[in-house]
């Protein structure tokens, strides 16, 4: 064999390589969610939905689990939507090149990489002893809320970014005030990007469980919340109790419990990747 | 126009928010740590080999939680780190435009996938697998936490990186063509050395996302602080502790409490000093091609 030949060897060998480590992560994940459906799809039923948590794993169930999520979720979006979206205008429309703009862009990209289980400590601390809200729903919602409002801020400047000038332009050329041309004109242009933001942001929220704990969201909770200052427990953290026991039924209950969180990431990221798209070939400027 | 003032304020003080989150996350971790370290001293903190503060003997030495974030961290980037940049190559170089377009978005579930289901997937699956064929290793260990966090940051290593290679000018990479090389060649002779600050900044993310990750330790590393490198025995990282002291009844202002702000303040300042190393490079290497 000539180099030459030995060379192209090489590259159609690191080909086939490329593809088995670009599918491997995928098949082992697949793998996995294949055996968890294999496990806990027997458990899941009516019962399994609306039961009440129980020390008897055939008895208990997720609605406290599940009612506390959709609790979170809410309060979450309320907190973490307002915030973001201003933070980002101002980022983007306002506070351009000022000194004070760029301390905020590194701030921001530094809170992006703190581990989310700090979150928790201030959470504990701030929220939870200063403002005297303890372990309830409004403190975890208000930890979660600063967690995912880098995400929320930087998909909104993307998405705020992608506007043109011109139409800037041509908003203040008819006489419109700044804030009219933001709220009439580019707002409403940049509504998909902002929307596929706000949808990852809570995607990722619906998952967290260290922060939580760290709060004091307990495990067991034999009520649903009827109040943003209840008590509450969500669906990672009553997986996380059922995988740690050591009876081998609650595990079944835990992959059970996991397909339902599954399912709502999935479609909630899937939903973000189809306004991605949708808006993507929709605006042709 | 006094409207657009007051609008304007109301954004700038949203803005602001972050500022006073991380005013918040540092007066937090300060105030308590600095309670802790009145009772303990930082050279104790550092230099004891033990860490027992919920035992009646009590030590307050962080190094093996400190080791046991570093061994899970170190298997699952040796895990994502050839894996994710072998991917960046075969996506830049390699992979039609269309498998390209297909494949990104698959990878990026890896990143989305709640972590607490990673836990479950190291402890009921990748451990009993691996207990088949290693003998002595032990239920909870760092090695099937390590690989599973690793999984999951592939994403982290692979997107970044990738983004990096794309932002080489397409000129070199003709030139090497030109010159005869193959695409294996072309990838690591030229692409990989010309976008090599993006993949180090994609690595250092990688250390970082790994040495702030909580559940999967929590779940499948174990809850025994211990100072080795031997990944087929239990550990506790730094972020597994805060959760474990969270879990039960520690009251407000013991000094049990206050463990768990000192080990948070470590484990930020770790992850701070690697996302501004990540931070300066970028900035410092940005406009190479411009």
């Amino acid at each position: 064999m000539t180099r030459g030949q030995i060379n192209r060897l090489k590259d159609q060998a690191f080909a086939y390589f490329g593809i088995f480590c670009t599918l491997i992560g995928l098949v082992i994940l697949a793998f996995f969610i294949g055996n968890i459906f294999y496990d806990g799809m027997t458990r899941i039923d009516w019962d399994f939905l609306t039961n009440l948590p129980s020390r008897k794993a055939e008895k208990a169930g997720i609605l406290t689990a599940w009612a506390g999520s959709i609790w979170i979720v809410i309060f979450t979006f309320l907190i973490v939507v307002p915030l973001g979206v201003a933070a980002g205008i101002y980022l983007e429309e306002y506070g351009k090149k000022s000194k004070i703009a760029e301390l905020l862009e590194v701030n921001i990209s530094n809170l992006a990489g703190v581990p989310s289980v700090i979150y928790g400590l201030l959470g504990l601390e701030i929220f939870g002893r200063l403002f005297g809200m303890g372990n309830s729903i409004l403190a975890g919602s208000a930890t979660l809320a600063l967690l995912v409002l880098p995400i929320v801020i930087v998909a909104t400047r993307e998405a705020l970014k992608a506007v043109p000038p011109s139409i800037r332009a041509a908003s203040f050329g008819l006489g419109a005030t700044k804030w009219q041309t933001i709220w009439y004109q580019v707002l409403p242009a940049s509504f998909g990007g902002i929307l596929t933001g706000v949808i990852l942001a809570i995607s990722r929220a619906v998952g967290e469980t260290a922060p939580l704990i760290v709060i004091g969201a307990l495990a067991y909770v034999p009520f649903t919340p009827s109040s943003p200052m209840d008590e509450f427990t969500v669906l990672p953290i009553q997986i996380f109790n059922w995988i740690s026991r050591p009876q081998h039924e609650f595990s079944i209950n835990a992959a059970a419990a996991i397909i339902v969180l599954l399912l709502i990431t999935f479609v909630m990221n899937g939903i973000a990747v189809y306004f991605r798209n949708k808006w993507q070939k929709k605006i042709n400027w | 126009m006094k409207k657009e003032k007051i609008i304007e304020g109301l954004l700038k003080f949203s803005a602001l928010v972050t500022i006073l989150t991380t005013v918040g996350i540092l007066y937090v971790l300060l105030s308590e740590s600095i309670s802790f370290f009145s009772e303990v001293s930082i050279w104790e903190f550092i230099t004891d080999k033990e860490w027992t503060p919920l035992f009646v003997n009590k030590h307050f030495g962080i190094m093996p939680l400190v080791m046991g974030t570093l061994l899970t961290t170190f298997i699952a980037v040796a895990v994502a780190l050839p894996i994710g940049i072998t991917i960046a190559i075969y996506l830049s170089e390699y992979a039609p435009k269309k498998f390209k377009k297909i494949v990104k978005p698959l990878l990026e579930i890896l990143a989305a996938v709640p972590t607490v289901v990673y836990g479950f997937f190291a402890l009921m699956v990748v451990t009993p697998f691996l207990q088949s064929f290693i003998p002595g290793m032990s239920g909870f260990n760092s090695l099937s936490a390590g690989i599973v966090m690793g999984i999951m940051i592939i994403p982290y290593v692979s997107s970044l990186s990738e983004d990096a290679l794309s932002a080489v000018p397409k000129s070199l990479r003709n030139a090497s063509y030109g010159m005869g090389a193959t695409r294996l060649q072309t990838a690591f002779k030229v692409m990989v050395p010309a976008a090599s600050s993006g993949i180090i900044v994609s690595v250092i993310l990688a250390f970082s996302r790994a040495i702030g990750e909580t559940m999967i330790v929590a779940i499948a590393a174990g809850q025994q602080p211990r100072l080795t490198a031997n990944p087929l025995v239990p550990v506790e990282t730094i972020t597994a502790y805060i959760v474990q002291v969270s879990l039960g009844d520690v009251a407000h202002g013991t000094l049990e409490y206050k463990t768990i702000f000192a080990a948070g303040i470590t484990l930020f300042i770790f992850t701070f000093i690697l996302n501004n190393i990540s931070f300066y490079i970028r900035k410092k290497f940005k406009e190479q091609y411009d």
